[in-house]
């Protein structure tokens, strides 16, 4: 039980760290599409981590409990829920992009932008 | 063990929304949304162990997948598209 | 074919998220018939878009390639929050957007790179040609050197990630 509690307090501390780095980023860097990579990245791992904590705790209470546990149902559809978050974060990230490109932000202090004047139409 | 955890996802998604009020364009807001949806989809997992509520988990999900597809229809909005 | 994979499919789904509610093998037996009956509606609605024309992704083997790229894709992504923390705290960031050509041929194999690309280090999928299949992609850190010749090389800005697209689903 105590290695199984500083498991978790590790996964809590590495998830509070980068949903932090997440939300400063969003507030820090200078446009949509740097921002949507910190808070994307950053807070889908940093979610994923405390999701596994909440996993490790409920896991260990079921096995210590037996199968009948009320904690097994906890630690399953703690396990759907990290599963979809990890599938749909990415997606939404990549629509937000390419909906703000379609109209008209431009990447701020941009080197290069292959994009720059297609119209793409599907 | 998760009470102060909650806390400190709760700063965060303070400083979300403070983003959401500010950012210039819609984009910049939208991406402050979504973000706020994931930091309260995990935040509602660690309230269901914390008072050891298995329907939170199951809010979760649903609240997820909800969010997921407003954010995708509103970034066609964005995008200035017939549905 | 399509219609039986849909509704097994949703009937798994209905069953892990209904586990533990009774004493036959942990479902409840009301469950159970009302999942079955929810799957074949489900699967008589949905089976033309759940299911394309082919069905190559029962193959066993492109699970397991896909289990292994798990591992890969796993180590690929801390690497890539650990980057991205970097430059939140010390604010270097040289940004733009590059066109890639992974010359992959499906629907299913440009998902499964765009999440990719969009969770591994510094780099946003922000767009997809739909008759080349070329991709355009934000890079947070653009190295120079990739800029001097017009069909990019994909390797410096994300891996080989393309080959194990087109090898899980190709």
């Amino acid at each position: 039980m105590g290695a199984l509690n500083i498991v978790t307090y590790v996964f809590i501390g590495v998830g509070l760290f980068f949903n932090a780095v997440g939300s400063f980023g969003l507030n820090r860097f200078p446009d949509v599409y740097t921002r949507l990579h910190a808070a994307t990245k950053c807070t889908t791992f940093g979610s994923m981590f405390l999701i596994l904590a909440v996993i490790v705790q409920s896991a260990s209470i079921w096995v210590m409990e037996g199968a009948l546990s009320s904690q097994s149902v906890l630690s399953i559809h703690a396990i759907i829920a990290l599963v979809v978050l990890l599938i749909t974060n990415a997606t939404s990230a990549h629509a937000i992009a390419r909906a703000a490109h379609r109209s008209g932000e431009k990447p701020a202090r941009a080197v290069v932008d292959d994009l720059e004047g297609k119209d793409i139409n599907d | 063990m998760w009470l102060p955890a909650a806390i400190v996802m709760v700063v965060c998604m303070l400083a979300c929304i403070a983003r959401i009020f500010i950012g210039p364009g819609a984009p910049t807001r939208l991406a402050a949304f979504d973000t706020t949806n994931t930091l309260v989809v995990a935040l509602m997992v660690v309230l269901a162990i914390m008072f050891e509520q298995v329907i939170f988990v199951d809010v979760a999900i649903v609240y997820a997948l909800l969010s997921f597809i407003m954010t995708l229809y509103v970034a066609r909005f964005i995008e200035g598209k017939k549905f | 074919m399509r219609f039986i994979v849909t509704a097994v499919v949703a009937y798994l789904l209905y069953l892990v998220l209904t586990i533990g509610s009774g004493t036959l093998l942990l479902w409840n037996e009301a469950e159970l018939i009302i999942g079955a009956i929810f799957a074949l509606v489900v699967a008589a609605l949905v089976k033309n878009r759940y299911l394309k024309k082919s069905l190559r992704m029962l193959n066993p083997v492109r699970w397991f390639i896909w289990l292994i790229y798990l591992f890969l894709f796993f180590f690929a992504m801390a690497q890539a929050n650990v980057d991205v923390a970097y430059r939140v705290i010390t604010g270097r960031i040289n940004p733009g957007i590059v066109k890639i050509s992974p010359r992959l041929k499906n629907d299913m194999s440009l998902t499964l790179l765009a999440n990719s690309i969009t969770l591994t280090p510094g780099t946003l999928s922000v767009d997809v040609e739909e008759e080349t299949n070329d991709m355009y992609i934000h890079w947070i850190n653009v190295k120079p050197d990739v800029l001097k010749e017009m069909p990019r090389d994909y390797h410096p800005i994300c891996n080989s990630f393309p080959d194990w697209a087109r090898r899980i689903a190709g």
